[in-house]
């Protein structure tokens, strides 16, 4: 057990966390920021990420006791002032979504792409987005929705 | 008013998924809920000599500990197969029974025999570990090949054998057969495959001591079904007492058609314990006991004239429905494979016999497309090893061989109503640039690399029906569904629907159907589904039938709304109801100006007193309120269909094969929201694509799932796809006044051949196993330059 300070979607959170709770755990269990979905137990499947000062993580391989002082964004922090973030509107309008499951862990992913590639091609896309699993879309449209929103985010 | 069918009208259900305000059942969580843990079979086939809980019992935050024995002397019942199938000598079919939690006997690795409920999942994981059960470990079948021959799994299931199924005329085809030029012969396994949805099953149930009343939230594509079969077969409790909701669920694709132990035992248990529970699969646990899929070993043979013209087919084939046989597990190889066997041909005379069997492997049933997918692959496979053999262009062979007219009498059982299946393959013909495909063969070549492409054409069936046939044929249900439209006194709408969206997007496009029916604007439209307390009693969603099946329900309680506001406007407008025609939203007295708006209708409907000039809007006998609902029941299957053209190139240095371009044209007849459909087309052609290329589920020879994570089962990602091109024909669907037909499982049913035909054209004609892998491929090109150097 440790008490750990950490900053959440811009809100400070002090708590008392056993060692062994995933970040993932702890903000599905303690803080009910349920966006953050977990899709399986290896790492594998993208469903929890979430931005780590900035930098998209899969959440179920950080520990929270380990991420004192940590600046922590979740899909639910994506939003400002009730608007959605130019990628959520992106993944609306190009339909790159249907059960809405990989689609927090996909976007947060598809965030932090922006940060370093203005510009993605369809390939760079593809490849940063390996680590996220969909079952539905079959991808396309996710590429879609990236390119789209970063056409928004330039103008 | 713009008709909004037919409109990219994006979904209103995003919003809630973007921000992370979807509400999965995991999300959910009751005060002073348990965990529970589910102890399960590490063999695939054993006694169950002694289940010591003492140890456990005692360990920190146990609530309870409860075993096969409890639900035997709870008379708890256990699983179903919801189709009854007769072998070909009449016989009925053999199931073993299915408890919920194993009393005796475990036949797959994952059988659960025991659950642990404790104060929080960490204790009743570590409890879990201490409860120590004794097994006889028997020999486990894992071999489809072999099971007839092997040891019995079921008491009393001889050679392991459900049923020994026919569809079609054996002498017929023999006579077929003695006429023919050439016989094609083809030995295929359609590999099994397990669904994945990204939502891991789950189950949180509530239990309410001053009601009596219990409520399970799960990942279920049925709920109303699900509720049903606990109450009835399980005898948790009366439907009216148990309420079952499914709310956001995560994908299920055939996987959350089934009511599955869990969900049984923690909402029997919820009771007993007088406490809620929680259950979350784990991604492994998931891999071993949510249902598989396909798992077919068939014989093919393929009858034709030296000039191409099929004169009869016949497949052979066994199909696994692993260690139990599920709710959709016994139709799935049988009326939802054999009438599809023939494909989109003319052939005189067919047969399709299915051998199903069980084995000690998770349950196989329905799995996105459902059989279809299994009869495509042969017989697209097939029809291509025929053009090899015959030396014909493979585009060519299906021409000559299509139906021109329809309705088109297909040789086992279906009437398809509507199509255009020439128009259809040269469509994809040209968008694909078929005529190019030499040139960029010689280019690869250049490269080094090999170059092939593959062509299917396909139907399907699907939106099963009309429910006295399907019951003939042993379904437990009827396959209809329902709908009920309620307008609100101040006019919004809502629409009850008895399918369930789990992806599909129906709470857009039922929207849409509604807003056009109704002419109300879609924003003021909610579409409800998915709880057994909110709407009529439905049949969920599967097989492609929301549309054209649940959307049609929609429509006509739509028209019904439209009757009865037609009656009302006309006293409320003093007009004969003859003279009052309704428009865009508003009931308008022919040649006159006098108009009352379906939300002024909706209003009075529920104020039938004194109002303004008019007495009562009611005429005499009607009831008030604006509420209408629908049981659509159709004629028919619809039957969607397609041509689908890619091209692969393969290193022969590493076997890899890229997919390098992919063409589907499709016919779904009328499309509601195209951004919907491609959505759904490029999902299935994923899934597709994965079988023949990177999914396959492998158990050892002792039953144990060695692809049980998805560091083992290959799962598709972003980069092992191309740009998918799209396309569609349109013959609309007869059957059904919106002229649709499902296209969820189009993609899926047409992309493991269309690859497969792809790859085996690359390599020669080499034939290979699904899934095309690297090694495979590999290993192959190899073979290839072996022979090609022994030739020289």
């Amino acid at each position: 057990m440790k008490k750990v300070s950490l900053e959440i979607n811009g809100k400070k959170v002090t708590k008392e966390i056993p060692d062994h709770i995933t970040l993932s755990s702890f903000l599905r269990d303690t803080l009910n920021l349920t966006g953050t979905h977990i899709g399986c137990d290896t790492s594998q499947c993208g469903a929890c990420v979430v931005h780590v000062d900035g930098k998209s993580i899969k959440s179920c391989t950080a520990l929270a006791a380990d991420l004192e002082g940590s600046k922590i964004t979740t899909i639910e922090g994506l939003a400002k002032n009730g608007k959605m973030h130019p990628m959520q509107e992106a993944f609306k309008k190009t339909h790159g979504l249907q059960c809405g499951f990989c689609t927090p862990g996909m976007i947060m992913s598809a965030v932090d792409l922006l940060k370093s590639k203005k510009n993605p091609s369809d390939t760079e896309i593809r490849d940063w987005l390996e680590g996220n699993i969909c079952r539905c879309t079959g991808y396309q449209n996710i590429v879609a929705a990236v390119k789209e929103a970063a056409s928004k985010m330039k103008s | 008013m713009a008709s909004l069918v037919g409109s990219r009208v994006e979904r209103k259900e995003d919003k809630r998924f973007l921000t992370g305000k979807g509400r999965y059942t995991s999300d959910i969580n009751i005060v002073n809920q348990t965990y529970a843990i589910f102890i399960r079979s590490p063999h695939a086939r054993a006694k169950i000599k002694k289940i010591d809980t003492s140890k456990a019992s005692k360990a920190p935050g146990v609530v309870d500990i409860l075993t096969g024995e409890h639900i035997a002397k709870d008379k708890i019942g256990g699983l179903i197969a919801g189709w009854a199938i007769r072998s070909e000598d009449g016989s009925e079919m053999k199931c073993p029974a299915n408890p919920p939690l194993a009393k005796d006997n475990v036949n797959f690795v994952g059988d659960p025999i025991a659950v642990v409920f404790a104060e929080t999942l960490d204790e009743a994981k570590a409890a879990a570990e201490l409860v120590k059960v004794d097994y006889k470990i028997l020999k486990a079948v894992t071999s489809l090949a072999d099971t007839m021959k092997s040891e019995t799994i079921h008491e009393g299931i001889d050679k392991n054998m459900c049923y020994d199924w026919l569809l079609g005329d054996r002498q017929k085809v023999k006579e077929a057969f003695d006429k023919a030029d050439k016989i094609i012969k083809l030995d295929i396994t359609n590999n099994r495959l397990i669904p994945n949805a990204m939502e891991p099953r789950a189950c949180v149930v509530d239990y309410n001591t001053a009601s009596e009343e219990i409520t399970c939230y799960t990942t279920s594509q049925n709920p109303h079904l699900s509720r049903l079969i606990m109450s009835a077969f399980g005898g948790v409790t009366p439907e009216n007492k148990l309420r079952v909701v499914a709310p956001d669920v995560g994908g299920g694709f055939g996987s959350k058609i089934n009511l599955y132990n869990e969900e049984i035992v923690c909402s029997w248990a919820a009771k007993k314990i007088e406490r809620p529970i929680k259950w979350v699969a784990e991604r492994t646990e998931s891999f071993l006991t949510d249902t598989h899929g396909r798992d077919h070993i068939t014989h093919a043979e393929l009858a034709v004239t030296n000039d191409g013209k099929f004169l009869g087919f016949k497949n052979e084939t066994i199909a696994n429905l692993g260690a139990y046989a599920r709710v959709f597990g016994t139709v799935t190889p049988t009326y939802l494979f054999g009438p599809c066997a023939t494909g989109v041909y003319v052939m005189p005379a067919a047969y399709t016999n299915v051998k199903a069997v069980y084995t000690n492997t998770a349950p196989v049933d329905a799995y996105r497309g459902a059989g279809r997918p299994e009869a495509t692959y042969t017989i697209e496979r097939i029809v291509d090893k025929a053009a090899i053999e015959l030396g014909m262009d493979p585009i060519e062979i299906r021409m000559k061989n299509f139906p021109t007219e329809f309705p088109f009498k297909q040789t086992l059982v279906h009437q398809v109503d509507s199509g255009d299946y020439v128009g259809g393959l040269n469509k994809a013909k040209e968008m694909s640039d078929y005529d190019g495909f030499a040139t960029r063969k010689k280019e690869s070549e250049s490269k080094g690399k090999l170059r092939g492409i593959g062509v299917t054409t396909y139907f399907e069936a699907c939106g099963i029906a009309p429910s006295p046939v399907v019951m003939m044929l042993g379904c437990g249900v009827g396959l209809w569904e329902s709908a009920e439209v309620r307008f609100n006194p101040t006019g919004q709408v809502t629409v009850y629907t008895g399918s369930h969206s789990h992806g599909q997007s129906h709470e857009t496009t039922f929207a849409q159907i509604a807003a056009d029916e109704l002419g109300v604007p879609i924003e003021n439209i909610d579409v409800v589904h998915g709880d057994t307390d909110k709407g009529t009693f439905g049949m969920g969603t599967y097989g492609s039938r929301s549309l054209a099946v649940g959307g049609i329900a929609i429509v006509n309680a739509c028209k019904k709304i439209v009757t009865k506001g037609k009656k009302i406007a006309a006293k409320m407008l003093e007009a004969s109801e003859e003279d009052v025609e309704f428009k865009d939203g508003e009931f308008v007295v022919s040649k006159s100006n006098k108009k009352k708006t379906i939300g002024e209708v909706a209003f009075a409907s529920y104020l039938p007193g004194v109002r303004d000039e008019v007495k009562s809007p009611l005429p005499e006998g009607e009831e008030p309120g604006l509420v209408e609902s629908s049981f659509f029941d159709p004629a028919n299957f619809s039957f969607p269909a397609g041509s689908h053209i890619c091209e692969v190139e393969i290193d022969p240095e590493t076997g890899e094969v890229k997919l390098d371009k992919y063409t589907a044209v499709d016919d779904f007849g009328t499309i509601v929201n195209p951004l919907i459909v491609e959505g759904q087309v490029h999902g299935g052609l994923a899934q597709g694509i994965g079988q023949a290329l990177y999914e396959n589920a492998q158990y050892d020879q002792t039953g144990q799932l060695i692809t049980a994570s998805y560091m083992d089962y290959t799962m598709p990602r972003a980069d092992n796809f191309p740009e998918f091109n799209i396309g569609y024909t349109c013959t609309k669907a007869t059957t059904n006044p919106l002229g649709v037909k499902g296209c969820g499982e189009a993609g899926t049913i047409a992309a493991t051949p269309t690859v497969m035909n792809a790859v085996i054209n690359a390599l020669g004609g080499r034939e290979i196993s699904l899934p095309a892998t690297a090694e495979k491929v590999w290993k192959a090109c190899k073979e290839n330059k072996k022979s090609k150097a022994e030739a020289a």
